[in-house]
């Protein structure tokens, strides 16, 4: 669209300014305030430029936590969440590719149903089914596990439902070609869908991987051991300090350590993200 | 190199579309065979069953005395190429040629042997490392036409493979895939809507319509004497002319146009009282003077070709007013609005039953 009216362009200037402003403010002053000792955020006069404590404040959270808390080191909660984050979105993807390879390329009895018990479950997020996923996994003794954390959010209809959307794009013939090629299913999958299917995957991977690092109510039921305390939930923990002010200055740094893995994975995997939204290969 | 052998074979889908009613016929060693037909005649499903992509309802296909019913499409060993090319596109252009002697577990240098060997003859030497979007339709084509070559079928099948090139194109890749096939001597089997295509490339013709082979033959057995009206229709182009005739008393002559002036011509025994569809090809009707004519027309329109003109009008006279195409000498002077008197010497008239369509005589 080529437009050229001079104001126009002003006044989408103006409310870019001001959408990149509301943004990126509060995340400023929190990574000035993680850089400021605790009594200057408590002081009344909020800084705007960062302060002269970054490396000692983030040593002190990463390796031994937030003390007045009790918290546990945030270099392993950091950790936990790596491992649970990257669970959840590599096994997302691997049982919905499968599940939807299933659906579009195979002729079973009840296929059509087994779609749709799939896209029900869009219906039952984790918070709905909250009570009986986790006696589900108590009675598995799965509490307090990296299994625990990341099975139960693993089940993924969306990623099955845009896996299949971009097999049905591919031409039949592909297969057909494949078939008299001598490749036989596994091969298939193997030799041509999945390298076809590389930038939806990039992209899932990305999404997943921020849905899987975000997981709060979850990782709260499941944990009691500080062992498996994930970052985020961890956060919401370091506010409950007793009889003190919360250490603002740690929590601050904190979070942003805790921002920094799902932007680092956007940085990344931009390039093969975007495109995977927006073409298909031809 | 083997024969294909078709045994009474049927196909209905599984929603009941019946799409084969009854195919019977050999495809011998070498040779190279046209499916020809109107879309949504059943040619694809014909071709897709013999590769082993749609099952036979009812009936046999044998490749080279082996009944390949049963067998898995990779064991049948032909090859196909695909109306859309069917090219992995993730794909090198040699590892296209490649991944089904790979899945074959054909040793390395012979793979490479091969497909060098294929790229000469397709000229695709300089583009082996390129992937299938890198290249034009016509070397998309002959990728298509290499990955088939390398695995050394005893059949190659050829789904519309060349209505997806420009009409240039597609004369020379037309030429090609003959030239190609006599030099390899594979059996093939190749569909098309296209006649012209049909009649250029096939040592025979299948003439199909609504899932029955309507006429089995040489291209010009089946031009010269077309067994049906729609074979008549549908093979030859421009279009066979196709007039309203009736046979005089005597059965010395037939009217074309109801005028009352009879071409000499002894009708076929066949030839019942009275009407009859005669069919006559646009080249074959000659201009004449008023005395010799055995019809006239009012001339419509004129597309000159260069070389010819097809001319295009109205049958005058007492008759039906049909509509005739008639091809003259391009240097001859036709102009719309002026009557054409045309004659058709007794040996290019074909007679046709005017019920069922059949070949009279
Ligand atoms: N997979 C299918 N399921 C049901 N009917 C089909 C299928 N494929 C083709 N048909 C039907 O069978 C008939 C023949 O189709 P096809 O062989 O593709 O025709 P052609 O290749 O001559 O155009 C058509 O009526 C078509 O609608
Ligand atoms: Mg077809």
């Amino acid at each position: 669209m080529v437009e050229n009216r001079p104001w126009l362009t002003v006044l989408s200037h103006v409310v870019l300014c001001l959408g990149v402003l509301v943004t990126a403010l509060p995340i400023w002053i929190a990574f000035v305030a993680s850089t400021h000792p605790a009594d200057s955020m408590l002081s009344g006069r909020t800084p705007l430029l960062p302060g002269g404590y970054l490396l000692e404040i983030y040593a002190t959270v990463l390796g031994s936590g937030v003390k007045a808390a009790g918290s546990a080191p945030v270099g392993m909660m950091l950790w936990n969440s790596l491992v649970m984050a990257l669970m959840i979105a590599v096994g997302k993807i691997a049982i919905s590719i499968i599940a939807a390879y299933a659906i579009v390329y195979f002729r079973f009895p009840l296929r059509k149903t087994c779609f749709w018990l799939i896209f029900i479950t869009l219906m039952l997020p984790v918070e709905v089914r909250i009570l009986p996923t986790f006696g589900v996994v108590a009675s598995l003794d799965m509490l307090n596990s990296y299994w625990g954390l990341s099975v139960p959010l693993i089940a993924s209809a969306t990623a099955t439902f845009l896996f299949r959307q971009f097999f049905l794009t591919v031409p039949e013939e592909l297969a057909e070609a494949a078939r008299i090629d001598g490749a036989g299913p596994l091969k298939f999958f193997r030799d041509i869908l999945l390298p076809l299917s590389r930038t939806n995957i990039a992209a899932l991977f990305v999404i997943l991987f921020i849905y899987g690092w975000n997981q709060y109510l979850w990782p709260l039921l499941v944990t009691t051991d500080e062992g498996f305390y994930t970052i985020v939930m961890g956060i919401q923990r370091m506010l409950q300090a007793e009889d003190a002010e919360p250490a603002w200055h740690q929590i601050m740094a904190t979070a942003m350590l805790a921002m920094l893995p799902p932007v680092l994975v956007v940085v990344f995997m931009q390039r093969l993200f975007v495109k995977g939204l927006i073409e298909q290969e031809k | 190199m083997a024969g294909l052998e078709f045994v009474g074979v049927r196909k209905t889908y599984p929603n009941g579309v019946r799409a084969i009613h009854g195919i019977d016929t050999t495809v011998s060693d070498g040779e190279f065979v046209v499916i020809v037909g109107p879309s949504g005649c059943g040619k694809s499903t014909l071709l897709r069953m013999v590769a082993g992509l749609e099952t036979v309802t009812e009936g046999e296909i044998r490749i080279g005395e082996r009944r390949v019913n049963e067998l898995e499409p990779a064991d049948r060993n032909i090859a196909m190429v695909f109306q859309n090319y069917a090219l992995y596109p993730h794909m090198s252009v040699f590892d296209n040629m490649a991944y089904g002697l790979r899945n074959r577990r054909t040793p390395r240098d012979e793979i490479a042997r091969r497909v060098a060997e294929a790229a000469g003859t397709l000229q695709l030497e300089g583009l082996l490392d390129r992937r299938p979007a890198q290249l034009s339709g016509g070397q998309r084509q002959r990728v298509a036409m290499g990955r088939a070559i390398v695995r050394e079928p005893e059949a190659f099948l050829f789904d519309e493979p060349l209505s997806n090139l420009d009409a240039k194109l597609r004369v020379q890749m037309r030429l090609e895939i003959k030239r190609l096939q006599r030099a390899l001597g594979t059996t093939s089997l190749y569909v098309t809507h296209d006649q012209v295509e049909a009649m250029t490339l096939a040592d025979r013709l299948i003439v199909m319509n609504a899932g029955v082979a309507e006429q089995i033959g040489t291209p010009l057995e089946i031009y010269d004497a077309p067994a049906s009206l729609f074979v008549a229709g549908f093979i030859g182009s421009p279009a066979m002319n196709f007039l309203p005739g009736t046979v005089a008393g005597d059965r010395r002559g037939v009217d074309l146009d109801g005028s009352g002036r009879t071409l000499s011509v002894t009708p076929p025994t066949s030839v019942g009282r009275g009407g009859v569809t005669v069919g006559v090809r646009p080249e074959h009707l000659e201009p004449v003077s008023r005395e010799e004519a055995v019809l006239e027309i009012a001339v419509e329109l004129v597309e000159a070709l260069g070389a010819d003109s097809l001319v295009h009008g109205q049958l005058t006279g007492g008759g039906s007013g049909a509509l005739v195409t008639v091809r003259v000498d391009g240097a001859r002077q036709v102009a719309a609005g002026e009557t054409l008197s045309l004659t058709v010497a007794a040996k290019h008239v074909h007679f046709f039953d005017p019920d069922d369509g059949r070949r009279l005589g």
